[in-house]
């Protein structure tokens, strides 16, 4: 700065939130859906939904075992491991839950909860959330490491790396790995 | 789901969580035009909560929200499209 010229103020200041709601572009969600259990594949799927409906733009980021809630065959057998799982209704000792048929009984039961409350199981939901222009990115790393391919894919997802996620969650208000 | 009267559009959400009462709320908004208002009605306890921010996150007006205990009843009216 040269001396004598007075530098002016700053004339940008914080855009109060009512404005910042109204006039500048959609606020944004970016999701890490990161588990490969029915239990898992709901938070993403309810929050991505539920923004959508919002009217925010939403990415889901599926990655490691996360991958299979797009899996044409695999999500629609998702399952609910009663092992390590002390939040259990029934609770029961670990060693129990290792036994043959115990993640079959706690993935019937809380397929009943699910549709006894009304919700839709996850195809549909993730139906939902495409139609809703979420946008689905399938971790290219994770299609690799585990031998998925495209086609095993449900239609209209975007096979990217985290580079591409990145892009789009840079822009984000809020980003959560689940 | 939705049934239209001279003063609103009903749309029933009894029976349904969380996404679903809102989802709903969003795809029957997407019908109406700006001033026209949606009479909702559910039994999601979190209704209480959600429909207000939904209101304040789509730019619609929340004209009313009435908890009867079994069922929570709301008014909102569409806002300019965003």
């Amino acid at each position: 700065m040269t001396a004598g010229t007075a530098a002016p103020a700053p004339s940008v200041a914080p855009m109060p939130i009512e404005e910042r709601e109204t006039k500048t572009r959609p606020r944004r969600l970016a999701l890490v859906a990161s588990k490969g259990t029915l239990d898992g594949a709901y938070p993403p799927l309810i929050l991505a939904a539920t923004a959508a409906s919002l009217g925010w733009e939403v990415g889901i980021f599926f990655t490691f075992y996360g991958l299979d809630i797009l899996h044409r065959k695999k999500h629609r057998k998702l399952k609910v491991p009663p092992l390590g799982n002390p939040a259990m209704p029934v609770p029961m000792p670990n060693l129990l839950g290792a036994l043959p048929g115990m993640t079959a009984a706690a993935t019937a039961m809380m397929r009943r909860w699910m549709k006894r409350a009304g919700l839709p199981d996850v195809p549909t939901f993730l139906g939902m959330a495409r139609e809703s222009g979420v946008r689905l990115y399938a971790c290219s790393t994770t299609m690799g490491v585990m031998g998925v391919e495209a086609n095993d894919l449900v239609d209209g997802v975007t096979i990217a790396g985290a580079a591409a996620f990145l892009d789009f969650a840079a822009e984000a208000d809020v980003s959560m790995f689940v | 789901m939705t049934h239209t009267t001279d003063t609103h559009t009903d749309l029933d959400c009894k029976g349904l969580l969380c996404p679903l009462p809102v989802y709903r709320a969003a795809q029957a908004m997407g019908k109406l035009a700006p001033g026209q208002v949606l009479r909702i009605e559910c039994t999601d306890r979190g209704s209480l909560e959600d429909f207000p921010a939904f209101a304040r996150q789509r730019g619609h007006t929340l004209l009313s929200a009435e908890d009867r205990g079994a069922v929570q009843v709301f008014l909102i009216q569409k806002g300019g499209d965003r």
